[in-house]
């Protein structure tokens, strides 16, 4: 068969099976429609991650740890000790925070100014501010570090200043994991649904597909079509939850900008965008063409033509 | 061109339906293949349509044995053989030229080429100009000449009717008949499997006569020898 016969067949069989899903609307768009929710669900999940990652990215980073010397430990053996602390393993940086500099950031910031002035003294340590390296900034790596530091004789208390970002990060993870589990249920039940449909189809035609073999018509043309209508199930399904999605977060758009000003955070609800978009859509498909082939393979054997 | 060498079809349900059939037909014959129904006459063009597989025996057409063929190559195998029904099998929901150009359109011929030779195959028949009727529309008749064109249209070595005349009067009869005879006139073999003696009778074409599922007599073979070297 020339390659331009082989284009024009498949051609024909797309447009042949746009044909019959739109002779049957109200069937297609139900159709779709589960199909579209059950994709829908777990890219969500999948945004909410996303937009969860972007709404604390600005300090999930963040996961300093101060380092509390006793109050009689001078500044200069501080600064000694910061030497001694940025050579353990894993710290990225150490900053030495004298006990003036931590009174005078707790008078600007804490309101207490006057309060403060009346004190004779300065109550506050020395304090070394860690930086952890990037690879250490795992919840175990961070514990460790803090153990670390704990022991040391001068130091009077270690704290982890990020304990909720890494109780976040892993609960995002947590999330993470769910998105997966659903993907993965979802697409299963995707596969059923289409599978289902195209088998409907399949018994539908008998007559067509029986009188096809029998003129010469091999498995392959056969099956052919059925696969063009998995692919559209997909595309389709795909193309209504991208618009679920997009309507859903213009839905929440408003009341999340407000919730984040609040927390003066510019942070604002994105859609799914470039390589998400086109995971969903080349997924829908994938899944719709899978759907119709284990359904078109099964149940294309069983007619075979009888006179 | 078709040679069954001691065949014999039994169904799964225990029915014999051929036993020990043997018979070549040469390129270019037109033979009839009479009997009372239920004589085995469609379990006969079944298995040289290879629509069913012999249980004994070997059915051999266009020099390939149908008891050796992989399922693969069942569908490059049926392009060479024309066949018509006796229930036409046409597509009630598409026009007559999607009907006629099936076969074409299986093999992956090119448009063009589908076009011209759907139109000389309704032609064939005296069709042409029906092309966009659905065959409900379409006399009795007129749909078994469809089924015709769509058996022809792909220019097969072998054409395999049963019963193509069963649902049409007399003088439509003999129209349909001379078609065939038209075709093994110009190379093509055809076996047509018909109760109507009457019509056999007026061609003086090789007849061979089932009765359950045995031949009995009709024109004797006539190259016995052939069979061996096919």
């Amino acid at each position: 068969m020339r390659l331009s016969t082989l284009m024009t067949r498949h051609v024909q069989s797309l447009f042949g099976a746009f044909g019959r899903l739109a002779r049957a609307p109200l069937a297609t768009a139900l159709t779709l429609l589960v199909i579209g929710i059950a994709l829908a669900l777990p890219a969500a999940l999948a945004l909410l991650v996303r937009n969860a990652e972007s709404a604390t990215g600005g300090f999930g980073r963040a996961v300093d740890m101060s380092v509390y010397l006793k109050s009689g430990i001078s500044l200069v053996r501080a600064r000694q000790l910061a030497v001694e602390a940025r050579a353990e393993p894993g710290v990225a940086a150490v900053h030495v925070i004298s006990a003036d500099e931590g009174l005078n950031q707790f008078r600007r910031y804490s309101g207490f100014g006057a309060a403060l002035d009346a004190l004779k003294s300065n109550p506050l340590p020395n304090v070394l501010r860690i930086v952890p390296q990037p690879r250490a900034s795992g919840a175990a790596a961070l514990e460790g570090l803090r153990r670390t530091f704990a022991r040391w004789p001068e130091v009077d208390m270690v704290q982890l200043d990020a304990q909720w970002v890494l109780r976040f990060n892993a609960m995002l993870a947590v999330v993470r994991r769910l998105v997966l589990i659903a993907a993965a249920l979802f697409g299963a039940g995707v596969l059923a649904v289409i599978g289902n449909t195209i088998r409907l189809e399949i018994l539908n035609r008998r007559d067509e597909i029986e009188v096809t073999k029998l003129v010469g018509g091999s498995n392959a043309f056969v099956r052919r079509p059925f696969l063009y209508t998995g692919v559209l199930y997909g595309l389709g399904g795909a193309l209504l939850a991208w618009l679920v999605l997009e309507g859903t977060v213009l839905a929440l758009h408003a009341p999340v900008t407000r919730l984040a000003t609040l927390y003066g955070s510019g942070f604002a609800l994105s859609g799914l965008a470039g390589r998400e978009l086109g995971g969903l859509f080349c997924g829908g498909m994938a899944l719709g063409w899978l759907g119709a082939w284990i359904s078109a393979h099964r149940h294309l054997r069983d007619i075979e033509p009888r006179a | 061109m078709i040679s069954l060498e001691r065949v014999s079809k039994r169904y799964p349900n225990g029915r014999e339906a051929l036993t020990n059939v043997s018979f070549f037909v040469d390129r270019g014959e037109l033979v009839f293949l009479t009997g009372r129904s239920g004589a085995g006459k469609s379990t006969l063009l079944k298995l040289i349509a290879l629509l069913e597989r012999p249980s004994r025996g070997t059915v051999t057409v266009n020099g390939r044995s149908t008891g050796a063929l992989k399922a693969r190559h069942i569908p490059a195998f049926r392009r060479h053989i024309g066949v018509v029904f006796q229930d036409h099998k046409l597509l009630a929901d598409r026009p007559v030229f999607d009907n006629v150009g099936l076969p074409l359109v299986v093999a992956g011929a090119p448009l063009a080429e589908i076009d011209k030779r759907v139109r000389a195959a309704l032609d064939q028949v005296g069709l042409l100009g029906k092309e966009r009727s659905l065959p409900m529309e379409l006399s009795v008749g007129e749909q078994q000449r469809v089924g015709i064109a769509r058996a022809i249209v792909g220019k097969p070595p072998l054409i395999v009717a049963d019963e193509p005349t069963g649902n049409l009067d007399p003088d439509l009869a003999l129209e349909v008949m001379r078609l065939f005879k038209r075709f093994s006139e110009v190379g093509v073999t055809v076996l047509v499997a018909t109760h109507d003696l009457h019509l056999v009778r007026e061609f003086g074409s090789r007849e061979l006569n089932l009765a359950s599922g045995q031949l009995t007599g009709g024109t004797p073979d006539p190259l016995p020898s052939l069979v061996a070297s096919r």
